[in-house]
């Protein structure tokens, strides 16, 4: 009986599955709705036809590039809580390029205000990763303050110098953006778009960079074991801040292409969480570009969900910001469940203790072997 | 010179929240845990000082045991998710920084969640009104600075001394002390390391989640999703700030709160002013410089912080 430690796994993740589910049943029971019919809504929904399913494929697209930005921070000792602000920062700056795209070709336009949204991430992916690096400020605190700031310097921007001529209620939102600049739909009436593409290529590309090049390497050697990563003579104040920044360029890509390819102009509420929740979607896909496609695919259907409650049910579409919530300590705490040698070997006590058959077993190959001898 | 004597007031009055919250985050600090799940807490101390008095009143004033009712509450349930925090990073020993966002995500949630299902939209309590103290108000200047205020805030200042003595002078606070410096040492002592965390995880809760409610009964007294809007962050960044200590830590709290302050003041005396998101955007810049600028404090907190404590485990 050697597969005790599958079966341990097994049972800490079925564990871990009945208290999120039965937590999150408890809290539709306190808020007065159906815990079955919630249930049912937030899983059948996205199924029932091309549209809804196209839905739950367009916020994967910000999931994703998010995440995988995460997931390289995370995986050199980095948590990037900040991707909110380093989104909200994408988006001004591929905003203000895709607003004057109008002689330029699509060709040329699209790549641009995705390079724009980049570098304006990665600039403010680069503030909170050198704070840590070289005065070593918490890039806990230094990133959620930075959203903050990143929130009210957006909000200035669109209120005043990017400010729609033609708007006249006084609501802050940007011109449309122009139509060379606009990722196209696949399928008219549905809204997945391009930006997929580009989701799809990232995650290539940071597999190759995480586990295929020496940059990788040396990330993942300083986010490993920080001291036997100096003492291998890596940099590892240096892989931080580039980290960092990656992982701020990802988070600004995928403010451009919310922009380009589903919103059409800067308004408030733009980044609409994708921030926090590509912190769940990189912890969920085990800091993974492969986990990382199903992870954002799952909560593609729980955020797309949120419509679905605030039309079909009394609950609240809050609801399910606590249940990522709700997953983040669950994940953090099974993780540890897992690889906690000592919980293992009780579990192997309690459930497969030795049976007779076994100690005969054991008699027998020891009397095997002192025959031998 | 209203201007600066109604900044003044708002500052003093005002500091409770972030003065109680800032505590508590000292205790769990102290003890090794690195709870940034504080804005979590305090969402949900918000949620229910408002639920209890809206409830039974709803806009009306309402007999002042009932906000006391909704401090309690808020206390309570500000210990329970202390608690709940410790099993992950105590019991379970997860990272604590990641869970701490987890727990922020949960409490903020949470509080939505009922918020929408129970109150439904922007709705407006009585709250607890400023007192003025008899005679003390009278003088000029001082007394509407210092002695126009309610009991809530005189009780919060109150934390300070206290924290200081029961963290300095007590056998628990020294028990605390020393879980959070050298958990090892002190678990050869008999110590029982993972009781004390829980233990100051539980007060450090329930001192956020006071200070949750006294934002939405003392300061705001309304509730929305984001009233807290990064005031448990900035309780954390205070910690480091006020090196760990009770008294530094207060005048870090009545610092960034004039900050705060400050920029509303402006936006309401100079409405002319148009670039007030760049005031709003002060106290959180103002935490990275601060903390850019004390990196010497790191050493002088406690050595054990945000690692968990394996009895098992070889060293």
């Amino acid at each position: 009986m050697n597969n005790y430690k599958l079966w341990y796994k097994v049972s800490v993740i079925t564990a871990a599955i009945l208290i999120a589910l039965v937590v999150g049943a408890l809290i539709i029971l306190a808020v007065g709705g159906s815990v079955f019919e919630t249930y049912w809504i937030i899983i059948s929904m996205p199924f029932k036809n091309m549209r809804s399913f196209c839905e739950v494929l367009t916020r994967m697209i910000p999931l994703m590039i998010i995440a995988l930005g995460i997931s390289v921070s995370s995986r050199s000792g980095i948590n990037n809580i900040g991707a909110e602000g380093q989104m909200y920062m994408g988006v001004i700056a591929s905003c203000a390029i895709a607003l004057h795209c109008d002689g330029i070709p699509r060709i040329i336009a699209i790549p641009l205000c995705i390079l724009f949204g980049a570098i304006a991430g990665a600039a403010y992916g680069f503030v909170p990763g050198f704070l840590k690096a070289k005065l070593e400020v918490s890039e806990l605190l230094s990133t959620v303050m930075l959203n903050y700031a990143a929130a009210q310097f957006y909000l200035f921007c669109i209120r005043i110098p990017m400010l729609d001529p033609n708007e006249k209620t006084g609501t802050p939102m940007t011109a449309r953006i122009s139509s060379n600049a606009t990722l196209t739909k696949f399928i008219k009436g549905a809204s997945l778009h391009q930006g997929i593409i580009l989701a799809a290529i990232l995650v290539v590309l940071i597999y190759i960079l995480l586990f295929k090049t020496t940059w990788g390497y040396k990330m993942r050697a300083a986010g490993a074991s920080e001291r036997a990563a100096r003492y291998g003579g890596i940099n590892v104040s240096r892989y931080l801040i580039i980290s960092m920044m990656i992982s701020g360029a990802c988070a600004g890509m995928a403010g451009a292409v919310e922009l380009m390819g589903v919103q059409g102009r800067a308004m408030e509420g733009i980044t609409s969480g994708y921030g926090f929740s590509g912190i769940v979607v990189a912890l969920f896909g085990a800091l993974h570009p492969i986990g990382i496609i199903p992870a954002a695919f799952f909560f593609g259907i729980l955020l797309y969900s949120q419509v679905n409650l605030q039309i079909l049910t009394a609950v609240p579409p809050n609801l399910v910001s606590t249940l990522q919530g709700l997953i983040i300590l669950i994940i953090v705490a099974v993780q540890m469940a897992i690889n906690n040698p000592y919980s293992q070997e009780r579990f192997r006590k309690r459930f497969f203790s030795r049976t007779i058959q076994d100690i005969r077993n054991t008699s027998d190959i020891c009397a095997k072997g002192a025959k031998e001898a | 010179m209203d201007f600066i004597v109604n900044t003044l007031t708002l500052t003093v009055r005002f500091s409770a929240a972030l003065l109680m919250a800032s505590m508590g985050e000292m205790f769990n600090q102290k003890a090794g845990i690195f709870n940034l799940g504080c804005e979590g807490i305090m969402s949900m101390g918000a949620f229910l000082g408002m639920l209890i008095p809206f409830s039974i009143g709803g806009a009306s004033a309402v007999p002042w045991y009932v906000n006391i009712l909704g401090l309690l509450a808020a206390t309570v349930c500000g210990a329970l998710l202390g608690l709940l925090f410790g099993i992950i990073v105590i019991t379970f020993r997860a990272p604590q920084g990641i869970a701490g966002i987890g727990m922020q995500m949960f409490g903020v949630g949470l509080a939505g969640t009922f918020f929408r299902s129970y109150i439904g939209g922007t709705q407006s309590i009585t709250g607890i009104n400023a007192t003025a103290i008899p005679g003390l108000s009278r003088i000029p200047i001082i007394g509407e600075v210092f002695f126009t205020h309610n009991p809530v805030v005189y009780f919060a200042y109150l934390m300070v001394p206290v924290a200081w003595y029961v963290i300095y002078k007590t056998p628990w606070g020294l028990k605390v002390r020393a879980v959070g410096t050298h958990p090892r040492a002190a678990d050869s002592l008999g110590i029982n390391v993972t009781k004390v965390r829980y233990q100051s995880l539980a007060v450090g809760g329930a001192m956020a989640g006071f200070a949750g409610a006294f934002l939405t009964l003392c300061q705001a007294k309304m509730f929305n999703a984001g009233i807290i809007n990064g005031r448990g962050f900035i309780a954390v960044a205070l910690v480091y700030f006020g090196k760990w200590h009770p008294v530094k830590i207060f005048l870090g709290a009545v610092l960034f709160t004039f900050a705060q302050v400050f920029q509303t003041q402006i936006q309401i005396f100079v409405p002319q002013f148009q670039y007030y998101e760049f005031l709003t955007m002060l106290p959180y810049i103002l935490v990275i410089v601060v903390l850019a600028f004390n990196r010497e404090s790191n050493k002088l907190g406690p050595a054990a912080l945000g690692k968990s404590f394996n009895r098992e485990m070889r060293v």
